[in-house]
């Protein structure tokens, strides 16, 4: 069934790769508009703060000039309310920094919680097929720690840049007030870095989204483990899952340091570059100063307050870089979350055109449905099928006939490559998605629980079922006994992915879920494959009335359950091979049916097992 | 690894976790450290480039109107060299940081993985996958997050140093002025420190709980989507994030509050000393140049103090990571081994309990009294009731736990007395729920173990895999899905039973290994295994093998010696299936559901 290749464009996850950098910032910003929140405010705190790097200096400079070199010797006085008003001042600027910070950081944080929680439904919206082809470390990581990068780059680095290129901007207009000359040599020579730098941001930018591939490759190696444990213990294969486990934690280190060495580089230009204006400022102010070039001549003076200049230019340079470094490994986490955006979720639901599906029992046709991967050969070809209203079919056929993918289709876990699946002789396709998930429900063979009570797990099929309810229910389809056998009844915790459970009562559980759903269209994918004969006839009975007034089709392999349908499905190699009652077909010699059914009578059937 | 960190104070503590680091990468440190330093010496070096080429250059240059090439080139060298000498420095500076920082995280994440899988399984279930990935990668970045700025933060340390000696070589009354900042320096980094810690602790316990939902919700999307409750899934999922969203903006607002505090407190002081300075230059008991002199070196001064700042701001986050990693390496119950190899015999092997009793909890006892022995080479399959304990047999059999009472043994020896990986050698159970690994089909049977390709299609074609396997776009080199999602449940199955034949075990436990595989591909998986016990089509990979199969099925049970019928916890019943059949209501009833169903459809 599944076994065929895939083509991974269409089933993997978009990595975001292909996304710009500030495209990534625009759409981030669009995807959490809390960003925008009052940035007009925090920008002018900022402002504010920034203002206060300066007080000191001024402080000093005015205590010589006045306080101490005063017209009238030193004055005391001055320099005391001199020093009352930058103490003010200092507290205002401080004040205006931890607001703003503050600001970021609420701001920040709530547009990246909201980001989050659209990943994360996002992921629940994507097709089957690329849930199962994602590893779950992956897709873990691009809601977690993918987005905690983002954070510290917000806070720390967004605004931080934007205060810096509008620092770099003021001293460049400073400087050519002094001298225009001279500004354009500084400017030249911080070309090649500034050149340069788009360069290096793809370089980084590359290097920063193997580091957070890595991350999500990590995750995967480590949940082996976990997840795997029984199986890596009773193999004692420790030594080859900590080496694969290795492999991943080494690759993670190789590609941060890489990253790390690009960064150190990419900063180290801002100060090679610093060196090179200082010295061609005094070269060429020189040079200027002794006419051999345009321009009335310059002073020495002029070319020493120049040298000044130039470190207030220098200053927010090397600040931008940095930022710009820094911000390609948040950059990086930011495009991956959106890049689970940007996969699209292609079961589009109806929405709110999408068709609601009438109370009662459904009938259920398959027009010249095909199903095939992406990029594989057809699993399913040309399935032409009728179920009435109310009855209840049985689909048969050996492992890999494709009669699982039926029950995909039928409950739209994937749209058919070619013909459609009609309910009460609507497509499918446009039904509404929450019409569609109430009315039919499917109990998978492994029916997965979350890590609560019983009763939490059993209320997915029903949000209000109450206590009664879940007991009522499990008396109804004959499993009072076991629920009241249990530890705490149904307040019995079932431990992660119900592992405190046999996966027999697992099963029990996802049937006791389907029961408090109450559909219309039930389909059961070999739902009761794990539970001892006994019980499974008992809840064979059961679910006879449980299916009663309701459609149901039941993927079967013991073909007890066939015995009793209103008619068998036969499926082999993709096809429908057979249709009619099981008194029917068991009764054609030489069919698929017949030679199931005698397999199955000499597995489990009458008589001396012998 | 493991070195428990003392110091109550978060700041002492904090500490700790850095000189664990510096411990284990001294050299790197060194280096990284000697960067910072580097850079330091020619930030001041730059200054005093620019004087000399005042003093040498440009005032000559300007006074005589003309001046040598050589000394503008010189000009341009000193710069030049200086900026190289510089950056130099900055490289070794963060990549050292970076290199440290890096290094450390794959020492825990090594250490913590090990323990992972030194932990035996009832470790395992009481904590959550997704917290112990989260101990894995945030909590272990977290824990060495303040390597980043440590260097910085050394170096400057040696700059205040300087800056200090200066100002009390300078003027003593002011210089002690001065550093009063100190004890205020400190004095806010304690509040900050307790401020945070909570807030820290907390956030990073909620990153945590947010991994865990995440991870299990994705790994339950199938239920999720077919009930359609990805709306409540969603709505679990965001009360979560906004917890971890408060916690966060709670950290923030308390950090934000905290740098600007620290850059603030050197500032104030320049200006009491201004104040004061003043004053004492009106008394006479100053010169203005070293009132200047003070200020200045006490400006310095706040830029080593900021840096500092930076470092005890990550420590809060930092300790409670450390922690964190350390509750994981310090967590004791690992299984004890002995020293016994696995004996070198071929052929069945010999497996003996007696009087097994196990319970997860005391108040469900799960196994009460167990005795039962399977003689080399015979078949026995182990019937009952779902959930009534045949499960929990089988993973006392391959050890996943151990029993409360009594013992287990394999050819004599019980099974606490293997040295580690020695029953594996002899034991293989396969169990219903088959658990994949994101590898090649290959990868998965062998699982590492050295075995030729056509010994890897011998247990396949014993297992009925060898159809579906060639099939495959890579056969023996395809990637199989994580948790082998790809393939459907008998295929995993399968695949699982050949992981298990590949090994060549002398006793093989099926626990309803092919419930998912339909009955006429298992009767003749079954056929492959049951065949060898009398020479009939046997395969090589199951000659002689010990055979316990949990079953249900007759074909099953029929392949079996003698069946053991297990009923609250103890052997209820033990004979031949015939015997069973005739004297044990109970087992007739279990094993004849379906004939009496049957019977009863067809009145």
């Amino acid at each position: 069934m599944s076994t065929t290749e895939r083509a991974p464009e269409q089933t993997h996850l978009s990595t975001g790769e292909d996304i710009g950098a500030w495209a990534t910032i625009r759409r981030g910003v669009h995807h959490s508009p809390e960003l925008k929140d009052g940035i007009g405010w925090t920008l002018a705190l900022a402002v504010l703060a920034s203002v206060g790097q300066v007080i000191v200096p001024i402080a000093v400079q005015q205590t010589i000039d006045k306080g101490l070199r005063g017209a009238d010797g030193p004055d005391p006085t001055f320099t005391l309310w001199l020093a009352l008003a930058a103490g003010v001042a200092i507290v205002v600027t401080s004040w205006a920094s931890y607001a703003m910070t503050a600001r970021l950081f609420s701001t920040a944080e709530h547009g990246l919680a909201t980001l989050r929680v659209k990943a994360f439904r996002h992921v629940h919206d994507l097709p089957l097929l690329t849930q199962n082809t994602e590893r779950r470390g992956s897709l873990v990581s691009r809601v977690t720690s993918d987005v905690d990068q983002v954070s510290q780059f917000l806070v720390f680095g967004g605004l931080l840049f934007v205060v810096s290129v509008g620092q770099m901007l003021i001293a460049t207009v400073v400087m050519v007030v002094y001298s225009w000359q001279l500004a354009l040599v500084v400017w030249l020579c911080f070309a090649p870095l500034f050149l340069s730098l788009r360069f290096f941001q793809r370089k980084l930018a590359a290097a920063y989204g193997t580091v957070r591939r890595q991350v999500g490759a990590l995750l995967s190696a480590v949940s082996e483990p976990v997840v795997g444990a029984t199986v890596v213990k009773s193999y004692a294969i420790e030594a080859r899952t900590q080496e694969r486990i290795d492999v991943a934690v080494e690759a993670h280190k190789a590609a941060s340091t890489r990253a790390q060495g690009f960064t150190a580089f990419s900063f180290s230009l801002g100060g090679i570059s610093a060196g090179f204006a200082n010295a061609a400022v005094l070269v060429v102010g020189i040079w200027l100063g002794q006419g051999f070039a345009w321009g009335e001549g310059i002073t020495a003076g002029e070319v020493l307050a120049f040298a000044f200049l130039v470190t207030l230019f220098v200053g927010p340079v090397q600040m931008g870089t940095q930022i710009l470094t820094d911000a390609q490994n948040a950059i990086a986490g930011w495009r991956r979350v959106i890049g689970i955006l940007d996969t699209p979720a292609d079961l589009v639901d109806a929405g709110p055109d999408g068709q609601s599906l009438p109370k009662g029992a459904i009938d259920v046709r398959f027009e010249k449905v095909a199903f095939s991967y992406p990029g594989g050969s057809e699993v399913l070809t040309d399935i032409e099928l009728v179920v009435p209203a109310g009855q209840r079919v049985a689909v048969v056929g050996e492992t890999g006939s494709g009669k699982s993918t039926i029950a995909k289709l039928l409950t739209r876990l994937m749209d058919p490559s070619r013909g459609a699946v009609l309910l009460d002789g609507i497509d499918l396709r446009r039904i509404s998605e929450s019409a569609l998930r109430s009315s039919v429900v499917l109990v998978p063979q492994e029916g997965f629980l979350f890590d609560d009570t019983l009763a939490a797990n059993v209320r997915y099929g029903r949000l209000d079922a109450t206590t009664d309810d879940i007991v009522e229910a499990a008396e109804t389809i004959g499993l009072g006994d076991w629920l009241a056998g249990l530890p705490d009844g149904v307040e019995t915790r079932v431990g992660q992915r119900g592992e405190s459970l046999s996966a027999g009562e697992r099963q029990l559980v996802a049937l006791l879920r389907a029961q408090l759903a109450d559909p219309d269209l039930l389909v059961l994918d070999e739902a009761t494959s794990a539970v001892d004969p006994e019980l499974e006839t008992r809840i064979g009975r059961a679910l006879d009335r449980l299916m009663t007034g309701r459609t149901s089709v039941t993927i079967a392999h013991r073909l007890s359950t066939a015995e009793k349908a209103d008619v068998v499905v036969v499926v082999d190699k993709g096809r429908v091979v057979q249709h009619g009652p099981h008194a029917e077909l068991v009764g054609q010699p030489g069919t698929p049916y017949a030679r199931l059914h005698a397999s199955w009578v000499r597995s489990s059937g009458s008589g001396d097992p012998r | 690894m493991a070195t428990a960190i003392s110091g109550t104070g978060t700041t002492s503590a904090g500490f700790a976790v850095l000189w664990v680091a510096i411990k284990r990468e001294p050299w790197i440190f060194a280096l990284s450290t000697v960067g910072s330093l580097l850079f330091g010496a020619l930030t001041v070096a730059d200054a005093w480039v620019l004087g000399w080429s005042t003093d040498h250059v440009v005032l000559p240059a300007f006074r005589d109107g003309e001046i040598g090439s050589g000394l503008l080139w010189a000009v341009l060298g000193l710069f030049v060299g200086v900026a190289i000498l510089r950056a130099v420095g900055i490289v070794a500076r963060r990549l050292g940081a970076g290199i440290m920082q890096y290094r450390m995280q794959a020492h825990s994440r090594r250490a913590v993985t090990r323990q992972y899988l030194r932990l035996p399984l009832a470790w395992h279930q009481k904590h959550p996958t997704g917290e112990l990935l989260s101990n894995a990668n945030s909590d272990v970045e977290a824990a060495w997050g303040p390597i980043a700025p440590l260097p910085m933060a050394v170096g400057t340390v040696a700059m205040m140093v300087i800056a200090v000696v200066q100002m009390l070589l300078t003027d003593m009354v002011l210089a002690v002025i001065g550093l009063l900042v100190f004890p205020l320096v400190i004095g806010t980094n304690v509040v900050y420190q307790r401020l945070a810690q909570g807030w820290a602790t907390r956030a990073q316990q909620l990153r945590a709980e947010l991994s865990e939902i995440a991870h299990e919700s994705f790994d339950g999307a199938l239920v999720v989507k077919t009930l359609g409750r990805e709306p409540e899934e969603t709505e679990r999922f965001r009360a979560k994030a906004a917890d971890l969203r408060e916690a966060n903006i709670r950290v923030g607002r308390i950090r934000a509050a905290f740098d600007p505090t620290l850059a603030a407190l050197p500032n104030i002081a320049v200006l009491f000393v201004l104040v004061i300075g003043v004053n004492r230059v009106v008394s006479g008991a100053t010169g203005a140049g070293d009132v200047v002199t003070i200020a200045y070196l006490l400006t310095v001064v706040s830029f080593p103090i900021r840096s500092i700042g930076w470092l005890l701001g990550d420590f809060p986050r930092s300790v409670v990571g450390y922690r964190r990693v350390a509750a994981v390496l310090s967590a004791t119950g690992a299984m004890a081994y002995g020293d016994r190899p696995a004996p070198a015999h071929t052929g069945g092997a010999r497996l003996e309990v007696e009087h097994a009793a196990f319970a997860y909890t005391a108040d469900r006892p799960l196994l009460r009294d167990v005795s039962l022995v399977v003689e080399p080479g015979k078949t026995v399959a182990l019937v009952g009731a779902t959930a009534s304990g045949k499960s929990t047999l089988t993973t006392l059999f391959s050890r996943l736990v151990d029993v409360d009472a009594g013992a287990i043994r394999v050819d004599g020896t019980d099974l606490r007395d293997f040295e580690q990986g020695g029953l594996a050698q002899l034991l293989a159970v396969v169990p219903q729920t088959a658990f994949l690994f994101d590898d090649t089909v290959r990868g998965n049977v062998t699982l590492g173990l050295d075995v030729p390709d056509d010994e890897v299609w011998s247990a396949l074609r014993t297992a009925q895999a060898d159809g579906f396997v060639a099939a495959l776009p890579d056969a023996l080199d395809a990637r199989l899905g994580e948790r082998g999602t790809t393939l459907s449940g008998g295929q995993r199955q399968r695949l699982a039973l050949a992981r298990a034949l590949v090994r060549r075990p002398r006793l093989m436990v099926l626990d309803d290994a092919t419930s998912a595989v339909d009955p006429e591909v298992e009767s003749r998986i079954l056929a492959g295994l049951g065949g060898s016990r009398d020479g009939r089509g046997a395969t090589s990979s199951t000659t002689g093998m010990t055979l316990v199969v949990v079953a249900y099925r007759k074909a099953t049970i029929g392949l079996a010696d003698e069946v053991l019928f297990l009923a609250d916890g103890v052997i209820a019943d033990r004979g031949t299936h015939d015997d069973l059949v005739a004297r044990n209501p109970d087992y007739a009833r279990l094993v004849n559901a379906y004939e009496a169903e049957s019977a009863e459809a067809a009145r």
